[in-house]
């Protein structure tokens, strides 16, 4: 066990995993329950894009992803409320269009392949002490925003209409969300990678909907899962040298597995 | 609260809709007074449900004016005057995590404003909309394991939870069943006849409409407003709004 605290990109990673677990699934509920689940892929996608952007000109990729995301995510919001194509579309236009800008991308540049590989599947090996602090500040507006605007965003996410007629902003709220949601995104890619970031925020809180409890008490269990599939994923995947994102991914699938067949051996 | 069955509290004038070049609504004109009872029926795709969102102002009328207790609506704020309850099978979400409770407790959000939590105070309207409807008892339940019925009375409840003077309804009872329809429109008088609710419902159950509601407006592109439903039932009115072919029972309960 002392070994494993003697390297500080585990520490890092530790770090980086408890903040994101935490804020993950206050995020992932409402992406669940407004049946946004495809959103999270789509930005992780962008993000890419994002990344690729930040790998070729020398910026740290994190802050280049944070960019790409937040300002796709408004543009999405922008068209599914447009209404003029359908919002899976939307979706699918954004997702393909960055993967081809970010394979574009990486042609123009070739040598940075290696940390590529990281970005798609998550290591937390690249994940650098200045991350850790957007992480933090970022990590700890999107909790503070949520907390802060939990009643309209459940009203939002339950009843659009019955929400607007009682005079909440509606409109102002869907872009709050859906910008926070993009930044969590971003920053959640260094720990399982865009290709995983989605599992991240749906599979605990899909877990957690399956216990039938009361709106916070979903929260808090989605919570429990969250955090121990990241702690559970980044030790193991030290010890036995895997990918972090897998493993994580992995445990959060097993726990989802063992509460349905609870549940049906329950009933 | 006494109520004041000349004061307008709605008004609707000359207000048109179309959409894709197709009119829905075409000049229509509407008073709702405090205390009316007001049933609003068409047949499908009559423009009622439109008639509705606009005056909800979720709809922008493209023509003509909707005022809200005295105000055009694009100036009004005071929301919590005005309760919803919208068409539950489309909008809502059986699986979504909530109790009777925590959906009751939406109504209060608009109330409450930004950055305020609920308090005491919120906790006991909340509870008292809930013995109003009589579903004090399943508070802790989740709402998608109720029955269509009761879902119903539990969207009365978080609509009562504003406190509104006015409460919309849309196709209220559709999917539920007829025992439960009976509770829920003794639920509706009561709340225009003791607290002093103003009620405008929509729905296609003709004869039903025209027995418990006291005003009556057909809505088929235009609109014919009838103070008497009953007037309307038995004349030729039917005939015009769903075709020379309909043929009309009216059912003695």
């Amino acid at each position: 066990m002392f070994e494993f605290f003697q390297y500080g990109f585990i520490i890092r990673g530790l770090e980086a995993g408890i903040l994101i677990g935490i804020i993950a699934p206050l995020v992932g509920m409402f992406l669940v329950l407004r049946h946004y689940s495809l959103i999270a892929d789509t930005l992780a996608h962008v993000s890419l894009a994002g990344v690729a952007i930040g790998l070729l000109l020398n910026i740290n990729p994190l802050i280049t992803a944070l960019c790409a995301a937040t300002i796709s995510s408004l543009a999405i919001e922008r068209l599914r409320i447009s209404k003029k194509i359908y919002g899976e579309t939307a979706l699918s236009i954004f997702l393909s269009g960055s993967l081809a800008l970010a394979v574009v991308l990486i042609g123009l540049a070739h040598g940075f392949n290696v940390d590529l590989f990281s970005y798609l599947f998550g290591s937390i090996m690249t994940v650098k002490q200045i991350d850790i602090y957007i992480i933090l500040i970022l990590g700890l507006i999107i909790a503070g925003l949520l907390i802060a605007f939990y009643k309209e965003l459940v009203y939002v996410s339950f009843d659009e209409e019955a929400a607007k007629v009682s005079g909440i902003p509606v409109k102002l709220f869907n872009n709050l969300f859906i910008l926070l949601a993009a930044t969590l995104i971003a920053l959640a890619i260094p720990i399982v990678g865009i290709l995983l970031v989605s599992a991240l925020l749906v599979l605990p809180v899909v877990t957690a909907l399956q216990l039938k409890k009361s709106f916070k008490a979903t929260m808090l269990w989605a919570e429990f899962f969250s955090l121990i599939s990241v702690l559970g994923g980044i030790i193991i995947s030290f010890y036995l040298n895997l990918s972090s994102g897998g493993v994580i991914v992995l445990i959060m699938l097993s726990i989802f597995g063992l509460v349905l067949l609870l549940k049906r051996n329950s009933r | 609260m006494p109520v004041d069955h000349t004061k307008n509290i709605i008004t609707v004038k000359n207000v048109s809709f179309s959409y894709d070049n197709v009119i829905v609504l075409k000049d229509i004109n509407l008073t709702i007074h405090q205390g009316d009872y007001l049933g609003i029926i068409g047949p499908n795709g009559s423009g009622k449900t439109t008639l509705l969102k606009i005056m909800l102002g979720l709809i922008k009328p493209a023509a003509g004016e909707v005022k809200l207790f005295g105000q055009s609506i694009a100036k009004f704020k005071d929301w919590s005057k005005i309760g919803y309850v919208p068409q539950k099978a489309i909008n809502f979400d059986l699986l979504f995590p909530a109790t009777v409770y925590e959906v009751v407790a939406m109504g209060r959000y608009g109330n409450k404003g930004l950055l305020r939590q609920l308090d005491k105070k919120d906790d006991a309207i909340i509870k008292e909309s809930l013995c109003r409807v009589e579903m004090y008892n399943f508070k802790d339940r989740q709402i998608g394991d109720l029955s269509s019925g009761q879902q119903q009375r539990v969207f009365i409840a978080r609509a009562l939870a504003a406190e509104p003077e006015v409460i919309f309804l849309d196709e209220p009872t559709v999917g539920v069943d007829l025992k439960a329809q009976e509770q829920f429109y003794t639920l509706l008088k009561k709340l225009n006849l003791e607290f002093g609710i103003t009620l405008v419902m929509i729905s296609h159950d003709l004869d039903m409409v025209a027995k418990e509601v006291t005003e009556l407006a057909c809505v088929n592109q235009n609109l014919t407003y009838h103070q008497d439903p009953k007037k309307c039932i038995s004349g030729d009115h039917i005939h015009k709004l769903y075709g020379e072919n309909t043929s009309f029972i009216l059912h003695k309960h």
